[in-house]
């Protein structure tokens, strides 16, 4: 039934859209070019979609073009946490992959609030040439519960909204959808002709010929049990010590996004009968860290948390958490990871005397997703001129913070980075100058501090308080 | 001749500076000992607040370090005994709030960024060292540095302080037993020297006592006991007046400056004594004065003159005390005062007083667990402290008997037995020692006395004790002591010829040879039999948070952290204005640790609204229900044990929830909740 009203209301939707596109249709493509085929592959086993997109693009028009545009509905555009391209070059066998700058732009007369990202093409592309885009992009928080609340004993369903025709300010001549669902479990879908099912995969088209800001809204219903596990907020701080460490310390902020949890929780009925009970919660959580790592603390604002397990081999070190309760829909927890580095395998002198820390950037736990990510690179006491090198736009600012016995502080390079997703996985440098005598500075604190104690016990001992002789 | 005295004053002197560096590192050793011996719950478990109460101070920390001093003498806590709340900086001893709270700045004035909690969990160990330290000087006032040091060592490990004071135990008591032997301390210095320095600071350190722990009544009744008994053994002089006087005009004005103390100072019966002893005083004083003036025959007269009349205005004023004292209801005392002097009155009262734990009369193994081997030594260490009898070791005489009686009303008060314990026990091995290793040193052959001086150095420790025993013992003459450093040390050489002298006449109080063998070597067995009991009990007994509990079993180590899970869910997923109702126990933790409002904590000032939570934990679901939704209760917290047997959950408590609901609540009846077959042995078995 809900199919029903859902094709129903796609068809009209569809209708309109091509009213009122048509009539501007010619004037808004930005160059003649037009899309001989499209194959999207849209992947819905987690709650971090990724969307496959190949693009055969031919110029139709008279002048070369230099970037090709791709359109993204406004909802979808905000949810937006990667967007990558990357051209195909080479006939079949040699094929290689050259990865292209995409940026977000505006265009002027977007119909219904659209959102753009033009891809920065490495030659420009001359009348009558085609080339194959390889496009990758992910959305986060796209999945949403239905119902949105359930019991302990229920699994969890949700709805994907997307449009069965790519949305694309170009004409597209042939195009398909895959949609690739969890299981076989799909309550619903909405039909859009010709399309198929078989198996946990959905295919809408092949359809032809479609003009430009063609859209047909579909609704996938079905099921998902991953965990929908979302830091709320992530806060990593880096302190580098050039006695020959490097500490982190990352502050979560943990919640599952899936469907809210309804009524009691039975401890009892969860741990005797696991598959059935409470299948959306999630009790462990992976980090995956950096070899030779030491000194690994899990915990939160009120202790240790016991149960944690780490698994350290020479490539990667794997730290398996349990928050201190499974976590159900909408329930939330707060912890802090930290653990010590060897320094010398993340800071290097580049040729121009000046040192850098070289890192990655992201989320350690697998399958998040980081709703706001802050690291903190703290550069230790007497660094001057810090630059950050992240490989894709972040909010930089310099903060000074005061640790053991500071007296000037310590530059702190803070970036910031929402909607941050396992892509985001990638070094990043900050570069720093800094005179190795900045480290004697505590140390010989400390020796005078406790010297002129002692100078002045001794002085005290040599003068005769007493009023009377 | 001339130059050989000189070469031995030479000698002697360098001996003295040998021997106090000696003890300096010996005391910084000590010092050591007694922080690292209360890290056993660090290592074995975390770094975290234990218990109960701990978790209350802890609030209370981190809401002066966030707030600031003014705010936090103000703070009405508005999150506990919903909807009453609790005026926190009127009712709270600040005494180690303030300690650690200025630690915090300190060290963070300093930019070392440690947390509150950090600084909170390991405030009881650097006060242990203090403690010790403390000891150290007060038996050193008594019986010189000898036993000061094995009084202090002693002190370091007992385990009574130990259950008190480990790392997280963040607990009025781990800086009140510091303040308390400082305060001794100050008092026995300042009745040794008459100086008005240390009278001065016997008051400060008074204050800080007061601040700290409601056990102040203790030292300021035992401190007028000794007066009085100085007093009434003809030991009267100036200095004890010194000693006595300004610290209860000072202590007295300065304690009521302590909100939650006020004018308790003056108006309760627990500071009676000091004021009744204080007229004593003055009086003796003043009849000491006229005797001086007059002459005997004149001053006789006086005497009957004065007695007579004085008789009759004395009868008349005691009446009126007695009329006011008695008109109050509880005669002036406080509850747990009165448990202390009736130790059956809390049982017949006061259930919430008798409900706790550490509130029972100890069994006899509880002092075996608690003072080990110290409790054998104690009597020797009393005998020790007759031979002489001064003001200094009557003070500790006296303070061993009395504190006895209190340990014998109540477990908690064991802690103040203590370090009674820990004194004589260092008087008793000290002297036992002293006497061992000359009787010793007389009787190896190829000794003499020359040599002896010459090979000191290996037990240094001796020959100071027994100067500073000495110069205890000239400090009973009359002649004024200078506190100026250069003329202490002539006299220092004065005493050492005086010791030479007794030293002849300690030679006829010679023991055999092998007899002091022997006994030395048995006393190191004691020592280090206690010295092993410590180490068990601090690494076993009192490690335990309370909070994570641990078992053992085939597989392996199980941490049960049932508590934290809960208050976690708590903090996190549930409203910030959300009422959570448990049993008492849990209000301390619930408020610091998950942050919700409680409808009663461990603070059990208020019985009634005890018993409403009483009441509906022991009524049917329909009208306890009724009860928690008249409190605005969202949720409700039960301790269930019996899956993993974990034997102090809710339903031990049961009984109590009834007798308080009961005693309120007359609807609630204990019978109605016992099972008939014997009720009394399950009752017994239950508490």
């Amino acid at each position: 039934m809900d199919a029903l009203a859902g094709l129903r209301l796609a068809l009209v939707f569809t209708i309109v859209a091509h009213l009122s596109l048509l009539a501007r249709s010619s004037s808004l493509a930005p160059q003649e070019l037009q899309i001989i085929n499209a194959e999207r592959r849209i992947d819905l086993t987690s709650h971090i979609i990724k969307v496959f997109l190949t693009l055969k693009v031919e110029n139709t028009g008279k002048s070369p073009a230099s970037e090709v545009f791709l359109a993204f509905p406004p909802t979808q555009a905000d949810r937006l946490a990667v967007v990558k391209a990357q051209a195909a070059v080479g006939k079949r066998k040699k094929k290689t992959y050259l990865p292209l700058d995409v940026t977000p732009t505006e265009l002027p007369d977007a119909p219904n609030g659209t959102k753009y990202f033009s891809i920065s093409l490495l030659n420009p592309l001359k009348t009558g040439e085609t080339v194959t885009l390889e496009v990758l992009y992910i959305l986060t928080h796209s999945l949403e519960p239905f119902p949105a609340e359930i019991s302990q004993s229920e699994s969890q369903l949700v709805y994907y909204r997307d449009g069965a025709i790519i949305l694309s300010p170009y004409h597209i001549k042939q195009q398909t959808t895959f949609i690739k669902t969890p299981s076989t479990k799909v309550e619903s879908f909405t039909r859009v002709e010709p399309m198929n099912r078989a198996g946990t995969e959905l295919k809408y088209g092949p359809y032809d010929d479609h003009q430009p800001y063609s859209f047909s809204p579909i609704i996938v219903h079905f099921e998902i049990n991953n965990p929908f596990a979302v830091v709320e907020e992530l806060v990593r701080e880096v302190e580098i010590s050039h006695w020959g460490s490097l500490q982190i310390t990352e502050h979560y902020k943990l919640a599952h996004a899936g469907a809210r949890h309804k009524g009691v929780f039975s401890r009892v009925e969860y741990q005797s009968r696991p598959s059935f009970s409470g299948v959306s919660s999630f009790k462990h959580l992976l980090a995956r860290l950096p070899p030779r790592i030491h000194s690994v603390y899990y915990r939160d604002g009120i202790g240790n948390i016991s149960s944690s397990r780490l698994r350290t081999d020479s490539r990667k070190s794997e730290l398996e958490i349990e928050p201190r309760y499974p976590l159900f829909g909408g329930w939330k927890a707060t912890f802090v990871i930290g653990y010590g580095l060897p320094l010398q395998d993340f800071l290097f002198e580049s040729p121009d005397g000046r040192r850098y820390l070289n890192f990655t950037f992201g989320c350690p736990l697998a399958e998040t997703v980081v709703d706001k990510l802050t690291i903190k690179v703290v550069l230790p006491e007497g660094s001057k001129d810090p630059s950050a090198v992240v490989p894709f736009p972040v909010d930089q600012s310099l903060e000074t913070s005061y640790s053991y016995l500071d007296v000037v502080g310590r530059t702190v390079v803070v970036l910031e980075k929402k909607n941050v997703v396992p892509e985001h996985n990638s070094p990043f440098q900050v570069y720093y100058k800094f005179n190795p005598i900045f480290m004697l500075a505590e140390p010989l604190m400390l020796v005078s501090a406790f010297f002129l104690c002692f100078m002045s016990y001794v002085a005290y001992l040599h003068i005769d308080l007493s009023i009377r002789k | 001749m001339t130059m050989a005295a000189s070469e031995t004053a030479k000698g002697s002197s360098l001996r003295y500076a040998f021997g106090n560096v000696l003890s300096f590192f010996t005391l910084l050793l000590i010092g050591v000992l007694a922080f690292s011996i209360r890290l056993f719950s660090v290592i074995k478990y975390e770094s975290v607040i234990h218990e109960f109460d701990p978790y209350f101070n802890y609030r209370v920390t981190q809401y002066l370090t966030k707030n600031g001093i003014y705010d936090f003498w103000n703070w009405f806590d508005d999150r506990t005994w919903y909807p009453l709340g609790r005026v926190i900086g009127g009712t709270v001893y600040p005494g180690l709030t303030l300690t650690a709270g200025s630690l915090w700045w300190l060290l963070n004035s300093l930019n070392i960024p440690l947390s509150v909690e950090t600084v909170c969990v390991f405030t009881a160990p650097i006060f242990s060292a203090n403690a010790a330290w403390a000891t150290y000087l007060l038996t050193k006032e008594v019986k010189g540095t000898g036993a000061g040091l094995t009084a202090a060592v002693l002190l370091a490990m007992v385990p009574s302080y130990i259950s008190r004071s480990v790392a997280g135990s963040y607990d009025n008591e781990a800086v009140a037993i510091f303040a308390l032997i400082f305060t001794f301390y100050l008092y026995i210095k300042t009745l040794n020297t008459g100086s008005l320095f240390y009278a001065t600071l016997n008051a400060i350190s008074y204050f800080y006592m007061v601040c700290s722990w409601g056990g102040y009544t203790f030292i300021i009744n035992l401190i007028p006991m000794h007066v009085l008994l100085c007093i009434v053994t003809g030991r009267y002089s100036s200095r004890l007046y010194i000693a006595y006087a300004p610290l209860v005009v000072l202590g007295t004005l300065l304690a009521s400056l302590v909100p939650v103390v006020g004018f308790n100072a003056v108006m309760t019966s627990e500071h009676f004594a000091s004021f009744l002893v204080f007229i004593i005083i003055h009086v003796v004083a003043l009849v000491y004065y006229i005797k001086g003036i007059l002459s005997p025959k004149m001053f006789k007269v006086a005497v009957t003159l004065v007695v007579s009349v004085g008789l009759v205005v004395c009868c008349a004023v005691i009446a009126v005390l007695v009329a006011l004292v008695a008109s109050s209801p509880t005669k002036g005392w406080s509850g747990r005062s009165l448990s202390l002097l009736d130790p059956t009155y809390a049982s017949k009262y006061i259930p919430i007083i008798a409900s706790v734990s550490e509130h029972q009369p100890p069994t006899w193994p509880s002092y075996f667990m608690d003072i080990n081997v110290l409790a054998f030594l104690v009597p020797a260490g009393i005998i020790a402290c007759f031979l002489p009898l001064s003001d200094a070791s009557s003070f500790v005489v006296l303070y061993i008997v009395t504190s006895v009686y209190f340990s014998g009303v109540m477990v908690r008060l064991m802690l103040v037995f203590a370090p009674a314990a820990c004194i004589m026990s260092g008087i008793a091995l000290s002297e036992a020692f002293d006497v061992l290793t000359r009787s010793i040193k007389f009787q190896l052959p190829g000794v003499s006395e020359n040599s002896q001086i010459n090979g000191g150095d290996t037990s240094t420790g001796i020959v100071v004790t027994e100067n500073d025993a000495g110069k205890s013992d000239k400090i009973e003459e009359p002649a004024k002591e200078r506190s100026s450093k250069k003329n202490r040390r002539k006299e220092k050489e004065h005493v050492e010829k005086v010791s030479l002298k007794s030293k002849i006449e300690k030679r006829l109080l010679v023991l055999p040879l092998e007899a002091s063998i022997i006994a030395i070597l048995l006393l190191v067995l004691l020592g280090a039999f206690y010295v092993v009991h410590c180490v068990w009990a601090a690494a076993e007994a009192y490690s335990a948070p309370s909070i994570v509990l641990t078992s053992y079993s085939n597989d392996g180590l199980h941490v049960f952290d049932d508590f934290r899970e809960a208050y976690a869910w708590l903090s996190h997923n549930t409203e910030v204005d959300d009422k959570v109702a448990s049993w008492w126990d849990y209000g301390y933790q619930t408020t610091a640790m998950a942050n919700r409002t409680v409808i009663v904590d461990n603070n059990t000032w208020n019985n009634t609204h005890i018993a409403t939570v009483g009441t509906a934990m022991s009524s049917p679901e329909k009208a306890a229900w009724e009860i928690f939704n008249s409190l605005d209760v969202k949720y409700v917290l039960v301790v269930f044990g019996g899956l993993v047997g974990y034997p102090s959950d809710d339903i031990n408590k049961f009984l109590w929830m009834v007798r308080i609901g009961g005693g309120v609540f007359p609807h609630i009846k204990e019978p109605d909740y016992l099972v008939d077959v014997c009720w009394e042995k399950l009752d017994d078995k239950l508490d």
